[in-house]
C-alpha cells in the first residue's frame, strides 16, 4: 500500500504525560515521527500537537483512532498537505568572516527570502520561515559553501483549511452531553 | 459537609463511596499510611491479604469478571507495583474493570531513585486505560472517582492510581466526588439511525448469516438482547473464548467455540457464510487464523463499543459503534423473522465429524490413561453445568473451555489475550468473593499452578472455596504439543519434575485426592463438590496428549487438523 506524508493534528487536555502516550502509539505501530510540535491552542486548557509522519492512509486512520482512545485526548485527525496551511522555521548560524568574503552567501540568503537577524564579528544568524523544501534548499546551498556552524529546523505547525472548527464543534457537543450525561453501565446483573 | 482528614482516610471513604466492599492487597513501606487508615474500615472494606502482588491483581480480575463490578487491588511502591504489571496488562487486553492503587515515595524525593521508587506511571501508561499519580491529598476524591468511572464505563479496563506517600499523610477538607462525565472521553458512542437501518437491511438480505459472539455481550449485559437477535433472524452463532458464556452452550443456535482450538463447524462455516455479524469481539488472530483468507466471501458487520477496534484486523462493510445492549435492541424491530433451515443444517456434518473424530474419544475414552477432556466433562456434568469455570493457561485451558458447558452468565474466567500462566488460582480466589453463592471450579496444569501456588495460603486463610482440578501431565503441555508438531519433537525444557501436590495441599489444610484410574474419577469429583470449602483434585492425565482440533499458526481458519499424523 502507498505511503503518504501526513500531518496529524491532535488536541488534548493540558495534563502531564499525554505526549508520552501519543508517541507510544507511533512506536507500537512502528511509524517514525518526522517532526513534532506541541503548544497551547487557542482554547484555554487545550494543547495542540502537530505531528508529521510517513505511512499508509489505513495506518494514519488507525493511529488517530488509537490516539483518540486515550482518555484525555480530545481529538485526533490526519491531513495531507493540500488540506492545511503549513509553516516551518529554521535558524542557521554562519561564520561572519566567510559571509563577508563570499558574495554568494548574501545572494543565496536574498534568493530564499531569508533574514539576517544577528551579525557580530564571529558569527551571523540567518532566519527563514517557509515550507520544508525551501528551508532545506537554503541550508543545502549554504552548507555547500562551507559556512554553516549550526542549523536547526522547527517542527511543522499547521492550521486546517476547513471552514468549520472541528474542535469547537466537538467541545460544544460534549458540553451539551455534560448537562445530559449518559447513564453509567449497570453493575453485574443479579443472577436468579 | 467537609471534614478534615488524611489522604489515606480520604481514599478509604472514596472507595466506600464507589461501593467497594472487597480489596485484594499486600502492604509495604510506601502504602503503610493507607493500610493504617484501612485498619479502621475493616467492617466495610473486606481486605484479602494475598501472598504475592500478582495474586492481588489476578484475584481482582476474577472478582470483576464474575461480578461485573470493579476489582480493586492495593499494593506498595516499587516491587509491589511491578508485581502487578502482568495482571494489569492482562486486564487491559481482556477489558476487565479494575483499579490498582499502589504506594509511591513522597513527592519531595520522586525522581531521585529513592528506596522502592519505580516510575509506575511510565511503566503502566501503555497497559492501562488511565494511569494517574496522586501527589496531593486534595486530589484523592477526584482521582478515585475518575478512576472508577473510567474503569467501568465504555469498554472497561484497568486504571492505576500511583499514591504518593505525602498525599497519603497530607490533610484535606474531604468532600466526596462523583464523575459521570469527562469531556475528552465518550465511553458509549451512539450510532445514527441510518447505520442501524443499514445493519438490519444487510441482515434481512443475508441467506447465510453467522454471528460471532464476544465478551462485549457479557460486559454490556446484553445476553438477552443477543438471544432475541439470533432467534429472530434464525442465525447460527459461534463464541470467542471469552464470550463462551454469553450464549448458553445448549442453545440450538450456538454452534460452539471459534478459533484455533475451537469447534470445526463455526470455523468452516465462517468461510461459507455470506454475512458475518461480529458482536463485542475484536477479531483476535487466534480467532481469524490467516487474515488474508478470513471470510473473504462474506460481508462483515461489526458491533463494538470501541471505535479503534473497527478495521483494526479485519476490514468491515458496516460498523455499528455503540453499546451492544442498545444497538442490538435497536436493530431487532427492523429485522424480519427468518428461517435458515438449510443453512443451519449445513453445520451438522461438521459437528458430527468433530464429534466422531475428536470429541467422543476425548471425553469418553474407554482405555488408556485419564484424559483432560474427560475430567472437564465429568466436572461440568457433576455441577449441572452451572459452575463458574476458571482456567489457567495452556492445554488445560483449551480442554476446559472446549468441554465445559455454560448455562449461566459470566461463567468463564480465563486469560484470553494475554495468556498469563499462573492466572487461574488467584483469579479463582477472586471469583469466590465476586460470586459467593456459586461453585468455582479452577482447572490448571502442573506448570501454571506452580507459578502462583503461594496463593494456597490465601485460600487457607480466607477459607475460599476454590475447587482446584489439577490436570497433571508432568509437562508444560501446550509448548510440548507445539514442539511435537512444529519442532521435530525436540522437547526443549518442557518435561517437568513435580512435587507431591497432595502434601502441599495438606500443609495448607486443603483436602485433596489423586485420581489415576478412570473408575475413580466420578467418585472423586463427587467428594470434591460435597466437601465444604477448598479442595485439590489431582488427575494424573495422559502425558503426551494433544489439543485437537487445531488450526496451525498461519493457516486459514477452516484448515483445521482433526488428528496429528
Amino acid at each position: 500500500m502507498k505511503e503518504n506524508f501526513y500531518t496529524m493534528i491532535i488536541y488534548s487536555e493540558n495534563f502531564a504525560g499525554i505526549l508520552n502516550q501519543i508517541t507510544a502509539v507511533f512506536t507500537r505501530r512502528q511509524v517514525n515521527i518526522e517532526s513534532l510540535n506541541v503548544c497551547a491552542s487557542s482554547t484555554p486548557g487545550v494543547h495542540k500537537y502537530t505531528i508529521t509522519c510517513n505511512c499508509t492512509e489505513e495506518m494514519a486512520k488507525m493511529l488517530t483512532k488509537q490516539i483518540e482512545k486515550k482518555i484525555d485526548v480530545l481529538q485526533a485527525h490526519y491531513f495531507t498537505d493540500d488540506e492545511i496551511f503549513i509553516l516551518e522555521a529554521c535558524l542557521i548560524k554562519v561564520s561572519t568572516p566567510h559571509l563577508l568574503e563570499n558574495k554568494d552567501v548574501s545572494r543565496i540568503v536574498r534568493m530564499h527570502g531569508a533574514r539576517i537577524v544577528e551579525v557580530n564579528p564571529t558569527y551571523s544568524i540567518i532566519e527563514k520561515k517557509g515550507m520544508t523544501e525551501d528551508i532545506l534548499s537554503l541550508f543545502q546551498r549554504l552548507n555547500e559553501l562551507g559556512v554553516v556552524l549550526q542549523f536547526v529546523r522547527s517542527g511543522r505547525i499547521a492550521v486546517t483549511k476547513s471552514t468549520t472548527e472541528r474542535l469547537d464543534k466537538y467541545l460544544e457537543e460534549m458540553e451539551r452531553m455534560r448537562s445530559h450525561p449518559q447513564p453509567l453501565p449497570k453493575e453485574g446483573e443479579k443472577r436468579g | 459537609m467537609k471534614q478534615r482528614i488524611s489522604g489515606a482516610e480520604a481514599l478509604m471513604r472514596s472507595l466506600e463511596n464507589e461501593g467497594v466492599d472487597v480489596l485484594f492487597g499486600y502492604p509495604g513501606g510506601a502504602i503503610m499510611p493507607t493500610y493504617d487508615a484501612l485498619y479502621d474500615h475493616r467492617d466495610t472494606l473486606n481486605h484479602i491479604l494475598v501472598r504475592h502482588e500478582q495474586g492481588a491483581v489476578h484475584a481482582a480480575q476474577g472478582y470483576a469478571r464474575v461480578s461485573g463490578r470493579v476489582g480493586v487491588a492495593i499494593v506498595t511502591s516499587g516491587p509491589g507495583a511491578m508485581n502487578t504489571v502482568t495482571g494489569i496488562a492482562d486486564a487491559m487486553v481482556d477489558s476487565t474493570p479494575m483499579v490498582v492503587v499502589c504506594g509511591q515515595v513522597g513527592a519531595s524525593v520522586m525522581g531521585t531513585d529513592a528506596f522502592q521508587e519505580v516510575d509506575v506511571i511510565g511503566v503502566t501508561q501503555p497497559i492501562t486505560k488511565w494511569a494517574y499519580q496522586i501527589r496531593r491529598a486534595e486530589d484523592v476524591a477526584w482521582a478515585v472517582s475518575r478512576a472508577f468511572y473510567i474503569a467501568k464505563s465504555g469498554r472497561p479496563g484497568p486504571v492505576v492510581l500511583d499514591f504518593a506517600k505525602n498525599a497519603q499523610t497530607g490533610m484535606v477538607d474531604y468532600e466526596p466526588a462523583k464523575f459521570d462525565f469527562i469531556r475528552s472521553y465518550r465511553p458509549v458512542p451512539v450510532p445514527e439511525d441510518e447505520v442501524i437501518r443499514q445493519a438490519a437491511d444487510m441482515i434481512n438480505q443475508s441467506e447465510h448469516p453467522l454471528v460471532l459472539v464476544g465478551q462485549g455481550v457479557e460486559l454490556g449485559n446484553a445476553r438477552e438482547e443477543l438471544r432475541q437477535f439470533i432467534e429472530k433472524g434464525d442465525m447460527p452463532a459461534g463464541c470467542t473464548l471469552l464470550g463462551l458464556s454469553a450464549l448458553p452452550s445448549e442453545h440450538p443456535l450456538n454452534m460452539g467455540m471459534l478459533g484455533m482450538h475451537g469447534n470445526l463447524a463455526p470455523n468452516v462455516m465462517t468461510q461459507q457464510c455470506d454475512l458475518l455479524i461480529a458482536v463485542g469481539m475484536r477479531f483476535d488472530d487466534r480467532v481469524t487464523g490467516k487474515v488474508e483468507t478470513y471470510a473473504r466471501q462474506a460481508k462483515v458487520i461489526h458491533f463494538d463499543i470501541d471505535p479503534s477496534e473497527i478495521n483494526k484486523n479485519i476490514t468491515v462493510d458496516l460498523a455499528v459503534v455503540g453499546d451492544c445492549k442498545q444497538t442490538l435492541a435497536r436493530v431487532l424491530p427492523l429485522m424480519k423473522e427468518c428461517k435458515h433451515k438449510a443453512w443451519l443444517e449445513g453445520f451438522l456434518p461438521y459437528r458430527d465429524k468433530e464429534q466422531k473424530c475428536v470429541i467422543d474419544s476425548a471425553i469418553h475414552p474407554t482405555e488408556g490413561p485419564l484424559l483432560m477432556g474427560e475430567v472437564v466433562n465429568a466436572v461440568s456434568e457433576a455441577t449441572g453445568h452451572k459452575a463458574v469455570l476458571v482456567t489457567d493457561v495452556g492445554q488445560n485451558q483449551m480442554f476446559a473451555c472446549r468441554y465445559f458447558k455454560y448455562s449461566e452468565p459470566r461463567s468463564i474466567i480465563t486469560s484470553g489475550g494475554c495468556g498469563t500462566m499462573g492466572f487461574g488460582l488467584p483469579a479463582a480466589i477472586g471469583a469466590t468473593f465476586g460470586a459467593p453463592e456459586r461453585t468455582v471450579c479452577m482447572f490448571c496444569g502442573d506448570g501454571g499452578l506452580q507459578m502462583t501456588i503461594q496463593e494456597l495460603g490465601t485460600i487457607m486463610e480466607q477459607h475460599a472455596p476454590v475447587k482446584i482440578i489439577l490436570m497433571n501431565n508432568n509437562y508444560l503441555g501446550n509448548v510440548r504439543q507445539w514442539q511435537y508438531m512444529f519442532f521435530n519433537k525436540r522437547y526443549s525444557f518442557t518435561p517437568m519434575l513435580n512435587p507431591d501436590y497432595e502434601k502441599i495441599a495438606s500443609a495448607y489444610g486443603i483436602p485433596s485426592r489423586t485420581v489415576v484410574d478412570r473408575k475413580d474419577l466420578d467418585g472423586a469429583i463427587k467428594e470434591m463438590l460435597e466437601t465444604p470449602g477448598a479442595y485439590l483434585l489431582q488427575c494424573a492425565v495422559k502425558e503426551e496428549e494433544n489439543v485437537l482440533p487445531m488450526t496451525p499458526l498461519g493457516a486459514s481458519i477452516d484448515d483445521m487438523l482433526l488428528e496429528i499424523k
